[in-house]
């Protein structure tokens, strides 16, 4: 049984006076891979963002509807945002490791969390890098600095940097745009080995990526959730002829 | 939203498609002259019926390497790897068929070998091969045009092949039993009538494919 992790339901996003998301609702599925698709400025973005408040900071940014994490509301008033970040983390597009070294990068977060013990830290510094299929590429250089790694090493790096705060959600933006194809497909590789853990929602421009590593696919269009389904079936059959026409390449 | 973006993959599937009626307007001619050649106890016909085998295999490799290079190429996604997946089973089935066709010509050659004359006026069989042009034309029509409804009328000619292949049958039957020396000639002429009615079942094949081009539905058309 596919359980519901999150459970969108008439959201509407707005900045200032620019209507961005339209009432989208929908349920992501535990421990499976989401991909969102669309052209740009269609909201899909915004829409990741949505799911750990990362648009909270955004100047005249307003929100209505209801986003339930395993059932909670999270823009209820008593969330601690913090916390939510930390069970919904997120990848960015580009590569973004402090400036530091691996092994600091890796132990950050839960440092942040008030772990101290070295021990405690060198173990879930070697288990997220594990995670991450980092391991065995920087076991021997854990104290240089996280800079002087390939870029798709440090995206990597940023994966297990999220990892070792245990999420439970992972949100990436477009994690591979800037990876040569070998560092792509480890990344996707790693992807589907780590939704046994974790709920994973990504937003890609790469529609044979999104063909290749998800199990649901949703369609935006201008701020609107056009089709949402198996992503077999968005990829040979939708339903929607502007899904058709975006997906063939008929235009965005 | 007519392809604005990419004209030039739009412009390799019609040639595709193109090709495709092309191999089949030569595959309906090949499955005439194959009956026409028994009819008229034509040998020089019938060889060139066999001897043709090899230009529609090449087609058939050609417009395979169309597809791979488009599907290599492209990415095709939804309707347009539809039409391309579909593409590869047509040209398949349109091989087949001109197989069948040479098997039919063969069988021309043999019974002329034998120096036996016809046992009986053919009047269903080249009914069959006539009803199996008109089938592999709309089904290619149809998968080209993504027409539905002309797909449907594929699969009833089908039922109407297989109802003339029983009666062939039971008719050979007959002459069989009432004199032995027609046996092998009529075993070769029941034959004959089978492969037109796999060639109809190819058509049928055909019709399917544009079903699933254009809806995205598998149906089974064949029974």
């Amino acid at each position: 049984m596919v359980q519901t992790k999150i459970k969108v339901t008439n959201l509407n996003f707005y900045y200032g006076s620019k209507w961005a998301l339209k009432d989208i609702s929908m349920e992501i599925k535990s421990n499976s891979v989401t991909a969102l698709i669309g052209p740009s400025g269609c909201g899909k973005s915004t829409f990741l963002r949505t799911l750990n408040r990362l648009n909270d900071l955004i100047e005249g940014a307003r929100l209505s509807g209801e986003i339930l994490l395993d059932g909670e509301n999270i823009y209820a008033p008593d969330v601690d945002v913090i916390n939510l970040r930390k069970r919904v983390g997120m990848v960015f597009q580009r590569p973004n490791p402090f400036p530091m070294s691996i092994y600091d990068n890796v132990a950050y977060g839960p440092r942040i969390h008030g772990i101290k013990s070295r021990e405690k830290l060198d173990e879930i510094v070697e288990r997220s890098l594990k995670a991450a299929a980092l391991w065995e590429e920087v076991a021997d250089r854990l104290r240089q600095p996280a800079l002087g790694l390939s870029g798709g090493q440090q995206q990597r790096l940023c994966i297990a940097r999220l990892l070792a705060v245990e999420p439970e959600v992972v949100l990436m933006d477009e994690p591979s745009s800037a990876l040569d194809p070998v560092s792509t497909l480890k990344i996707e590789e790693l992807i589907r080995v780590l939704k046994e853990k974790y709920t994973i929602i990504i937003v890609t421009h790469n529609m044979q990526q999104a063909a290749r590593i998800s199990d649901y696919t949703v369609f935006f269009l201008n701020g609107e959730m056009v089709e949402y389904d198996n992503t077999e079936i968005i990829f040979t059959r939708p339903r929607d002829q502007r899904t058709e026409d975006y997906i063939t390449g008929r235009f965005g | 939203m007519a392809s604005t973006t990419r004209q030039g993959f739009q412009q390799s599937l019609e040639d595709l498609q193109q090709n495709i009626l092309r191999m089949g307007s030569i595959v309906e001619q090949v499955i005439a002259k194959s009956v026409e050649c028994l009819v008229r106890q034509d040998a020089r016909m019938a060889a060139e019926v066999v001897e043709g085998d090899v230009v529609i295999d090449e087609m058939e490799l050609q417009i395979e390497d169309q597809c791979l290079k488009l599907i290599a190429t492209q990415q095709p996604m939804a309707k347009d790897l539809r039409k391309i997946a579909a593409g590869f089973k047509i040209i398949t089935d349109l091989e087949r068929m001109a197989d069948y066709s040479v098997d039919i010509a063969r069988i021309a050659q043999r019974i002329l070998e034998t120096g036996q004359p016809l046992i009986k006026p053919l009047i269903d069989i080249p009914r069959m091969a006539e009803l199996a042009q008109v089938m592999v034309k709309q089904s290619l029509d149809a998968y080209v045009r993504e027409d539905i409804e002309l797909a449907y009328t594929v699969a009833r000619a089908d039922d109407q092949i297989d109802m003339l292949h029983n009666q062939v049958f039971r008719e050979l039957l007959v002459f069989m039993m009432e004199d032995p020396k027609t046996i092998t000639q009529a075993t070769y002429l029941l034959f004959v009538s089978r492969y037109l009615e796999r060639i109809a079942d190819h058509a049928t094949n055909i019709a399917e494919e544009a079903i699933y081009l254009a809806t995205g539905e598998r149906k089974e058309l064949n029974d």
